[in-house]
C-alpha cells in the first residue's frame, strides 16, 4: 500500500449531501487550509471534523459504513463526527475495491484497523513533539490526544497539519486494539448514506445530473451475440426531443469472454434525447432488425429434454473418491432423485445506468456498479485510451447481488458519450434489464445415494447438468461441492454434462451454492428420512462422524475450508431455538432444515411452512443461527443482511427465467412472481460467536433457506418438489406421488 | 405547460401532455427522490401521494394531475403522519440499498393515514405493490407499526 501523505484531500461543501471529494493529489502547501490528509483515507479539518474513504461499494450490504467504522475505532474519533465518502476508483492506490464473494468484511477488517492506527499514530508523535512528552505517555479517546500525567490535550484537528508532515508507520508494526475496547464496532450504526435516502437525496447511479446532460438509451437485440442488419434511424430523429440517433458497431469480446466482464459492447442503436422518456419512446419507431436466427436452437424446453438424455448417461467425471459404484451396489438400501434449478435474474430494483461526460482527457464517469475498477478498464481498452484518461466515481447501487460485477452498462455509456460528445446519462428499462441479464444460470442434478442398515450414507454420487460457452463452463455455472453435504460421505462422485447456450450468464448472490443448496440439502432430507432419522440428528450423526478427519487446507486463493466442528453447534442452537420437535403442529404445517457452508460463513436454518390444500405455500418462519465469527461488526446491518437474504432465497424458489428463440421469456415485472410483503416470513436470527475472524454477510445466509422450505413443504404434505420454481400445481403433482409411493 | 403543486410548492412545467409524472418529476423538475423501476406500475418504487392517495407516478401521466396535490418523497414530513413513518424508518433502521423506501415510506404514510391502527393483514395489502428487491420487509412491517404506535411484534404465524 502507497501511503502517500503528502497528497491532500480537500472537502468541499460541508454538511452538503452532494460534498464531493476531489482534488487527490495536490500537494498540502495547495490546501489553502482546507484540512490535512494522513494517507489515502482519512483527511481532517481544523474544525476537528473527520472524512474517511470508504473503498468499496455499497449496494445496500453496508460496506460504505463498515470500511470507515474499522478506520475510525483505531483512530480513536468519534462516529458521529466522520463523514464518509467513496474512494475514486484506484486500484494503485486503493487495491481491492468491489463488492462480492461477501469478503468485504474479512479483507478489511486488519487493513481498514491498521489505516486507522496508523494515522493515529502520527497523530500521537505530533502531540509529542509538542508537549514535549514521550509518545508512551500519551493515550487517544474522542478525537483528542490526552497527557494524563500533566491533563493536557490536543484536538486532533490542531495536530493534523503537523501530523501530516510525519511519515506513517508500517501498518504491519502497529498494535491493534482488544475487541473488548472497541467503542464503535460491535454497536449498531445506521448506514452513512441512510439520512440522504430517507431524504430523497439524489445519491443513487441513476440520480446523476452533470450540466448540459442528456439522456440516451441503447437498443439491444433481445438474443445476446445477434447483429444489427437494418433499422429506421431517421423516423426516430424525427421525433421530439430527439436529439442524436446513431448505431454503434459491436466489439467483440475476447475468445470465450463475455462482455461485461471483459472489454467489448453489444452492437446496437444509441438514441440521445433531451429527457430520457422521450429518447426512450422514440424506440418504438426503429423497427430494428437483427441477425438472430440462431437464437432458435435456444430455448429452455430444448435444454430439458437434452439434460434429461444427458442425465442417463455417464457424464463427465471431475473426480471421485473410493468406489462409488461398489458402494452403490453393497448398499443396504440405495435412493436416486434429480433436481433441477431455473435460470434466475438478478432484478436490482435500480435499472443499470451510468453517466459519462467527456473530458480534454478522455472520459468521467459516473457508475453504480460492483467492481469499478474493471469498468474503468475496460472503458479505456474498449475505445483504445490510456486508463489515466478514465476516471470512474462510484456512485451508490440500488440493489447490486451480482449483477454489477458486470460493467457492460459503463462501456456503453461511454462508448455514446465519447462518441456523442456530450455528457450523457445512459439508463436501461426494465425490459433491457432483464432481457440484458447475467442470469444465475439453471442445473440438472441426478443424485444417487447408498444407506447401510444404520441409516448412513455409504456412497454419494453426482452428476450434474451445466451449460457452457465456447466449450467452457459458463460464468456462474461453477459446481463446487465441498460445501455441499455430499462431502460429508467417504465415498463420492462427481460427474457433470454440459449443454451449449449462449446466454448471457453470471454469478448471483451466493453463486453456485444458491441453486447446490436445493439440490443436495434436500436431497440430504429425502436420506434422512429414508433411513427413518430426524434430519438434523441424521445431519449432526453425519457431521460428527467427520470430527476426525483433517479440516482441508485452504485454497490457492486463501479460502478457508468446511470445518465441520462449526456447523455442528449451529444446528444444535437452530433445533433448540425453532423448538424442532417439541411441539405437534397443525395440519398442513411442516418445519423443515437445511445446513450450508458457503462464503465462510456457517448457517443452520428451520423453516415453517404452511401449505393450503391448494399448494399454494407461505413460509411463516425462519429460525436462522449461523457462525461468522467473534464479532458481529455493525448489528443491525448484519441482521439486516441475513433477514434479506433469508427472505431473498425463498423469492429465488418463485420465479424463473425460460428462454424462446435464444432470448429471455420474460420482459417485465408482470412476468415474473417476486417476492412480496404478504409472502414475507419472520426471521429470527442468532449469531453464535466462536473464535475466529468475522466474516461477511452478503450471500451464506441465502442457500440454506431453499432446501428449508422445500423440505418443510415435504413435512407440512408429503410433497417432495425437486424442480424449482416452488409452484402450488408441482406441490400438488408432488403430493399425489407421494400418495401412490406411498 | 402545467401548473403542478408538488410538496406544497407549485412548478410550471412545459411538457408533453403524455409524459408521466414520474420523468416530469425527476428530469424535467429535479426530484430525483421518485424511482424508477419498472414503467408498468408493477414495483411501486415510482409512488407519489396524490391528494393523500398513492399513485404509480411511471403510469400517470402529467396531464391527469390537474389542480392535485403531490406529495413525494422530498415533501414527506410535512404531515405528522410522514414525521412518524421516517423516523421509524430510520429507527427501525429499514433500508438496505434503499431504492425502494421512498415509495415504502409513501405508501406507507398513505395507509397509516387511513388506517392509524394498521394490523398485519392491512399491511399485507397496503404494501403488496412496493417491490422491495433487498426483501426489507419484515423491517418495514415493523416501522410501519412503529409509526402507528402498536406493537411491532409479527403475530401472522400465532395462528398456527
Amino acid at each position: 500500500m502507497s501511503l502517500s501523505r503528502r497528497e491532500l484531500v480537500l472537502t468541499l461543501g460541508a454538511g452538503a449531501a452532494g460534498a464531493m471529494v476531489l482534488s487527490f493529489g495536490l500537494r498540502t502547501q495547495a490546501a489553502g487550509g482546507g484540512g490535512a490528509a494522513l494517507g489515502n483515507y482519512v483527511a481532517l479539518a481544523p474544525d476537528g471534523s473527520v472524512t474517511l474513504l470508504a473503498r468499496n461499494p455499497d449496494m445496500g450490504q453496508g460496506a460504505k459504513s463498515l470500511l470507515p467504522m474499522l478506520i475510525a475505532e483505531e483512530l480513536d474519533v468519534d462516529w458521529d463526527r466522520v463523514r464518509v465518502e467513496f474512494a475514486p476508483a484506484d486500484a494503485k492506490r486503493f487495491e481491492s475495491q468491489y463488492a462480492g464473494g461477501s469478503l468485504a468484511t474479512p479483507d478489511n477488517w486488519e487493513p481498514m484497523r491498521r489505516v486507522g492506527a496508523a494515522a493515529r499514530a502520527v497523530l500521537v508523535a505530533a502531540a509529542a513533539t509538542r508537549l514535549k512528552v514521550d509518545p508512551a505517555a500519551l493515550t487517544t479517546a474522542h478525537g483528542r490526544v490526552l497527557h494524563a500525567a500533566s491533563g493536557r490535550s490536543l484536538a486532533y484537528g490542531e495536530l493534523a497539519a503537523d501530523a501530516a508532515r510525519l511519515p506513517l508507520p508500517d501498518p504491519k508494526t502497529l498494535k491493534l486494539k482488544d475487541p473488548k475496547d472497541f467503542t464503535i464496532l460491535g454497536r449498531s450504526h445506521i448506514g452513512v448514506d441512510t439520512p440522504a435516502i430517507l431524504a430523497g437525496e439524489p445519491i443513487f447511479g441513476i440520480d446523476m445530473v452533470l450540466p448540459g446532460m442528456k439522456y440516451a438509451v441503447y437498443v439491444k437485440s433481445p438474443v445476446y451475440g445477434a447483429k444489427l442488419v437494418s433499422a429506421d434511424l431517421a423516423a426516430a430523429r424525427a421525433l421530439p426531443g430527439v436529439e442524436q440517433v446513431f448505431v454503434v458497431e459491436g466489439i467483440a469480446p475476447p475468445a470465450g469472454a463475455q462482455i461485461g466482464l471483459a472489454p467489448g459492447i453489444a452492437p446496437g442503436i444509441a438514441i440521445i434525447g433531451r429527457n430520457w422518456w422521450q429518447a426512450n419512446a422514440a424506440r418504438k419507431v426503429l423497427n430494428a432488425v437483427w441477425d438472430d436466427g440462431f437464437g432458435a436452437a435456444h430455448d429452455s424446453g430444448v435444454y430439458d429434454r437434452r439434460a434429461a438424455e444427458l442425465l442417463k448417461g455417464p457424464g463427465e467425471v471431475q473426480r471421485a473418491k473410493g468406489d462409488v459404484d461398489a458402494a452403490l451396489a453393497a448398499s443396504h438400501r440405495r435412493l436416486e432423485a434429480v433436481y433441477e434449478a431455473p435460470f434466475l435474474a438478478h432484478l436490482t430494483l435500480e435499472p443499470q445506468n451510468c453517466t459519462v461526460s467527456p473530458t480534454a482527457a478522455g472520459l468521467e464517469i459516473w457508475a453504480p456498479t460492483q467492481f469499478p475498477n474493471d469498468g474503468r478498464d475496460a472503458v479505456a481498452k474498449t475505445l483504445g485510451l490510456p486508463l489515466e484518461a478514465v476516471t470512474v466515481h462510484m456512485r451508490r447501487c440500488g440493489g447490486g447481488f451480482g449483477r454489477r460485477i458486470m460493467n457492460d452498462f459503463m462501456v456503453e455509456a461511454a462508448v455514446i458519450a465519447h462518441r456523442a460528445k456530450v455528457p450523457v446519462k445512459l439508463l436501461w428499462t426494465r425490459t433491457d434489464d432483464i432481457g440484458h441479464d447475467y442470469y444465475r444460470p439453471g442445473t440438472y442434478q441426478r443424485l444417487t445415494a447408498g444407506l447401510d442398515a444404520a441409516g448412513r450414507v455409504t456412497a454419494y454420487d453426482t452428476h450434474a447438468v451445466s451449460f457452457s460457452r465456447d466449450g467452457k463452463l459458463v460464468d456462474g455455472g461453477e459446481i463446487d461441492l465441498d460445501a455441499a453435504p455430499g462431502h460429508l460421505a467417504e465415498t463420492s462422485r462427481l460427474r457433470r454434462s454440459l449443454i451449449p447456450t449462449i446466454a448471457s450468464t453470471g454469478w448471483l448472490r451466493a453463486p453456485a451454492s444458491n441453486a447446490l443448496s436445493f439440490v443436495h440439502e434436500s436431497f440430504w432430507d429425502e436420506l434422512a428420512h429414508a433411513a427413518g432419522q430426524d434430519p438434523i440428528a441424521f445431519r449432526l450423526a453425519h457431521l460428527r462422524a467427520r470430527l476426525g478427519t483433517p479440516v482441508a487446507p485452504p485454497t490457492e486463493e486463501g479460502e478457508p475450508q468446511y470445518d465441520v466442528r462449526r456447523m455442528i453447534p449451529v444446528l444444535e442452537l437452530v433445533r433448540q431455538r425453532s423448538g424442532w420437535g417439541t411441539a405437534p403442529l397443525p395440519a398442513g404445517v411442516g418445519m423443515g432444515v437445511a445446513a450450508y457452508f458457503s462464503h465462510r460463513g456457517y448457517f443452520a436454518e428451520v423453516a415453517k411452512v404452511r401449505v393450503a390444500p391448494s399448494g399454494d405455500w407461505k413460509v411463516e418462519t425462519v429460525w436462522v443461527v449461523g457462525d461468522v465469527g467473534g464479532i458481529i461488526l455493525n448489528p443491525t446491518t448484519a441482521h439486516a443482511q441475513v433477514e434479506g437474504a433469508v427472505t431473498d432465497g425463498i423469492g429465488h424458489m418463485m420465479t424463473a427465467i425460460r428462454f424462446e428463440k435464444g432470448r429471455a421469456a420474460q420482459a417485465n415485472l408482470n412476468d415474473l412472481t417476486l417476492m412480496r410483503m404478504s409472502a414475507a416470513p419472520e426471521v429470527d436470527v442468532h449469531f453464535h460467536l466462536t473464535d475466529n475472524p468475522p466474516t461477511g454477510l452478503g450471500e451464506p445466509a441465502l442457500p440454506p433457506v431453499i432446501p428449508a422450505v422445500a423440505n418443510a413443504v415435504f413435512a407440512a404434505c408429503g410433497a417432495r418438489v425437486r424442480t424449482l420454481p416452488l409452484t402450488a400445481e408441482r406441490i400438488q403433482a408432488a403430493r399425489a406421488d407421494g400418495v401412490k409411493a406411498a | 405547460m402545467f401548473k403542478l403543486t408538488i410538496n406544497q410548492t407549485v412548478h410550471a412545467v412545459d411538457a408533453p401532455e403524455d409524459m408521466p409524472l414520474l420523468w416530469v418529476l425527476r428530469d424535467e423538475i429535479g426530484l430525483k427522490g421518485t424511482k424508477f423501476g419498472c414503467g408498468i406500475a408493477q414495483c411501486g418504487a415510482c409512488t407519489v401521494l396524490l391528494d393523500g392517495q398513492p399513485i404509480r407516478s411511471c403510469v400517470t401521466p402529467v396531464s391527469a394531475v390537474g389542480a392535485g396535490r403531490i406529495t413525494t418523497v422530498e415533501g414527506l414530513t410535512a404531515t405528522p403522519a410522514g414525521r412518524a413513518v421516517r423516523a421509524a424508518w430510520e429507527s427501525v433502521d429499514v433500508a438496505q440499498c434503499g431504492y425502494c423506501q421512498a415509495g415504502q415510506m409513501l405508501a406507507a404514510t398513505a395507509l397509516i393515514t387511513a388506517t392509524p391502527k394498521p394490523t398485519d393483514a392491512d399491511i399485507d395489502q397496503a404494501m403488496d405493490g412496493n417491490f422491495c428487491r433487498c426483501a426489507t420487509y419484515k423491517r418495514i412491517r415493523a416501522a410501519i407499526k412503529t409509526a402507528a404506535g402498536v406493537s411491532p411484534v409479527d403475530h401472522r404465524g400465532d395462528a398456527a
